[in-house]
């Protein structure tokens, strides 16, 4: 019966996309307010009616009804219970339903905030969102129905995959979710403006918030997705430039360039229809990063289809979506127009310099992920690009970016001077290469691109702190905190994410320059030195989990005569499926990382002999997420900014007044 | 007029940039594309002696042998047509299992084995990767179907 509700609440939520997407926009056009007010209570119920087919579906997860094919071949009774609710997203069809929630919630929430928005405008918006709906819905009612019953129904359920089986997955997916779908809203007002003919700073105060909540979760979703690789993998790797990654990574960039775009349109006018193309792009990207992860074209753990009508389908949907937004664009940009001028040393030189960078390691990566799939499509054989292009091409891109990075809060709007400029940066130089030539030998070694990554890392922080103290030096008020409340959150907001690069970088830097990778055989009793610590094999000892086996080694790992830390990795087989995953065993540390984890036994005595045991010692690595959270943190200070507010308190103290005035 | 001139600097300037870019992107991967081979191929020596290459198939059951007191591996991947043998060190994938698809990047090595610096098993246990299956399908097919990679190369 539940299931039947969920199914029944997404046809239902189908014809409200179609109210939704089609009334307000004809009311738009014919300036018709009865049929603009549609759009407000049809997102509401949509979102309504897709959280309550997402919550049949959790339901049904949660409760193994094993009569749901998607639950019998995904979840298992054994599971434990975060894993089962997990598992509602685990699967193809699961994790289209999440992407369906998440774009009902956004518009949900544009429905709340954005009373302050012209109706017109508002309508629109919301109309977009509704078409990018349909699309979803009529995907899964089409194609890949969540709800589809077996008969007879299994006893027992094939198992989430053992590598989903981890807490990466209750978090990682929905927040990458997050991002991705986030960007539709500022799609949607791209659109709405392409339409409309009317793109102005105040359009670009409204999409502006949403870009960064989007690209916030959107940072989270991905470092999350970087750290379970990280320990899950065994690999101990970061980050591996495969096509999944290359995925999520690319509507980033893009939205990290709309972010910076934005600011111009805003304050500047400037960029419009380059910030309007960005946003169709962003939300482009994000689109064929959820075609590429699940249709299967990818050789990968998140692969879970492979039907072809459904890549069809994505195919056709990614055609009209980005074919249409594009022919749109060429027909409407002109009516957009370009903006103010501005000088060549210029805080919207320095932007546009950003946006070029991004937008060329953007090519870049797109280049390095979709042309083994076309070679292969057009049947010239099977190619790979491998983490070395990447690399190559990446770095270098980034290099003149992070430089700009230290200018550009500084740099006034429309002209500068590069006296000026140096006299304000000067300080921040000197600390950069000081931390370049210096720091590395506080590593025992120098190294040319480690002291590069360390300048880098430090002028951004050096510029940034350094941006601060002016502002505070030169503000008239009185008082350190009067000071500090005298800049935006916005602005703050913009640091806070400068920081988290400057930290990104720095751990990057270190654990590229200084990580230890060793594979070797340990006896029992054996020890082995990696790194000045000494990492000795105490052997292995059965322990039973609540759905698999695991074996449970014991490492400790002594420097000297002094006991550091004892780790236990562990490899686990599933007792549903028969999988075998490692469990790295990992110390984390502000310094960096002891990582441990097993390979396999490797004498005839089995478990009880000699195995194979990868050890890491990654310096610094735990800087690059905490860099991504500091990243995040900025973009959710920055939409506190009073002046995306305004609105709201005008609406409250609206409504008070209101309520005051019954009461009398 | 002076001002329109340095405009044109600048838009040169920016022009120059982007180009240098682009013909940094593309000779990065020109060199770092990593071809894919089957063993049919390679035992009809038609691999690249220079460069990296993958090759992919199933692990032939049985074939797994040990070095004593190292990680090095030899184990032998077959295309159902033809066998090759490969050597590697390290610690193997935990879904690497004799009988099941594999795929190798490595370069052929003096001895006539194939010498993997990284063996990918990136798939779950039903899913052969796409490699490894088409290898199998093309020497099941026969060779006149085989797609040429010097032709893929050469455009």
């Amino acid at each position: 019966m539940i299931p039947e509700i969920g199914h029944f609440a997404l046809i239902v939520a189908l014809l409200v996309a179609i109210v939704q997407g089609v009334l307000p926009m004809i009311g738009a056009a014919r300036r018709d307010s009865a049929l603009m007010a549609v759009a407000v209570p049809a997102a509401r119920a949509q979102f309504v009616l897709v959280a309550l087919a997402f919550g049949c579906l959790a339901w049904s997860f949660v409760n193994s009804d094993f009569s749901v094919a998607n639950v019998a071949q995904n979840s298992n009774s054994q599971l434990p219970l975060h894993y089962r609710f997990a598992a509602t997203w685990g699967s193809h069809e699961g994790s289209l339903l999440l992407w369906a929630l998440m774009l009902g919630g956004w518009g949900f929430a544009v429905s709340l905030f954005s009373r302050n928005l012209p109706n017109v405008l508002r309508a629109r918006v919301l109309a977009v969102m509704g078409l990018v709906a349909i699309g979803f819905l009529l995907f899964m009612l089409t194609a890949s129905d969540p709800f589809v019953r077996l008969s007879p129904p299994p006893v027992e359920g094939r198992d989430l995959n053992a590598l989903l089986q981890d807490p990466g997955m209750v978090a990682h997916p929905p927040m990458l979710y997050m991002g991705y779908v986030g960007f539709s809203v500022a799609f949607a007002f791209a659109i709405a403006a392409l339409i409309g003919g009317r793109l102005d700073a105040s359009w670009a105060r409204w999409s502006r918030p949403w870009t960064t909540v989007a690209w916030s979760f959107l940072t989270i979703g991905i470092a999350l997705g970087s750290i379970w690789a990280y320990y899950t993998l065994g690999w101990g790797g970061w980050w591996f430039w495969d096509p999944v990654e290359n995925a999520s990574f690319m509507p980033w960039l893009a939205g990290t360039a709309l972010i910076h775009s934005l600011a111009v349109t805003e304050k500047r006018g400037a960029f419009r229809s380059w910030t309007v193309l960005l946003a169709i792009l962003a939300f482009s990207l994000s689109l064929i990063g959820t075609f590429l992860v699940r249709s299967g074209v990818l050789t990968s753990v998140h692969a879970f289809a492979t039907d072809p009508a459904r890549g069809v389908f994505i195919l056709a949907f990614l055609a009209v979506v980005i074919g249409g937004s594009l022919t749109l664009y060429a027909i409407r940009a002109g009516a957009v127009g370009a903006g103010g001028d501005f000088s060549p040393v210029s805080r919207e030189s320095m932007l546009l310099g950003n946006n070029i960078l991004l937008v060329i390691a953007l090519a870049s990566v797109l280049l390095g992920t979709l042309y083994p799939l076309f070679i292969d499509a057009l049947k010239l054989g099977k190619i790979s690009v491998g983490p070395p292009y990447f690399d190559a091409v990446f770095y270098p891109v980034m290099a003149p970016m992070i430089f700009l990075m230290g200018v550009g809060p500084i740099a006034s709007w429309r002209k500068s001077r590069i006296p000026d400029l140096w006299t304000r940066l000067q300080w921040a130089v000197y600390v950069a290469l000081a931390a370049g030539a210096l720091l590395p030998f506080a590593m025992g070694q120098w190294k040319p691109l480690v002291a590069l990554g360390l300048l880098l890392a430090a002028w951004v922080a050096a510029a940034t702190v350094s941006a601060v103290l002016q502002r505070l030096k030169s503000a008239p008020q009185r008082g350190i905190v009067a000071k500090l409340r005298a800049n935006s959150p916005a602005w703050y907001g913009m640091l806070l994410a400068h920081l988290g690069v400057a930290a990104f970088i720095v751990g990057v830097t270190l654990v590229k320059g200084y990580e230890i990778e060793r594979d070797v055989r340990l006896d029992v009793g054996q020890g082995v030195e990696v790194g000045g610590d000494t990492y000795t094999f105490q052997g292995i000892v059965p322990e039973p989990g609540p759905n698999y086996d695991a074996l449970v080694g014991t490492v400790e790992v002594t420097r000297g005569t002094r006991h550091v830390v004892t780790l236990k990795p562990q490899k686990r087989t599933y007792r549903a499926s028969g999988e075998v995953m490692t469990e790295a065993s990992i110390r984390s540390g502000i310094l960096g990382d002891h990582y441990v984890s097993l390979g396999e036994p490797v004498t005839a005595k089995g478990v009880d002999g000699a195995w194979a045991v990868r050890i890491y010692v990654k310096p610094f690595v735990d800087w690059i997420w905490f860099g991504c959270l500091l990243m995040a943190l900025g973009g959710f200070t920055a939409i506190a900014d009073r002046r995306y507010r305004l609105a709201l308190k005008h609406r409250f103290a609206g409504a008070l007044g209101a309520a005051a005035r019954g009461a009398a | 007029m002076k001002a329109r001139y340095r405009r044109f600097a600048w838009i040169g300037l920016g022009l120059a940039a982007v180009g240098i870019a682009v013909a940094l992107v593309l000779s990065a991967f020109r060199s770092n594309l990593v071809f894919f081979f089957t063993p049919s191929q390679v035992v009809a020596h038609e691999v690249p002696q220079s460069r990296p290459f993958r090759v992919g198939g199933l692990v032939e059951a049985g074939s797994l042998t040990r070095e004593p007191n190292s990680l090095t591996v030899r184990f032998r991947v077959t295309d159902t047509a033809k066998t090759i043998p490969v050597t590697y060190t390290g610690l193997l994938p935990d879904l690497f299992k004799e009988g099941k698809g594999v795929v190798a990047q490595g370069r052929m090595g003096p001895d006539g084995a194939f010498h993997a610096t990284e063996v990918l098993a990136k798939h779950d246990e039903n899913y052969m990767p796409p490699e490894a299956r088409s290898a199998i399908e093309q020497a099941q097919k026969g060779p006149e179907t085989m797609p040429s990679l010097h032709e893929a190369r050469a455009r």
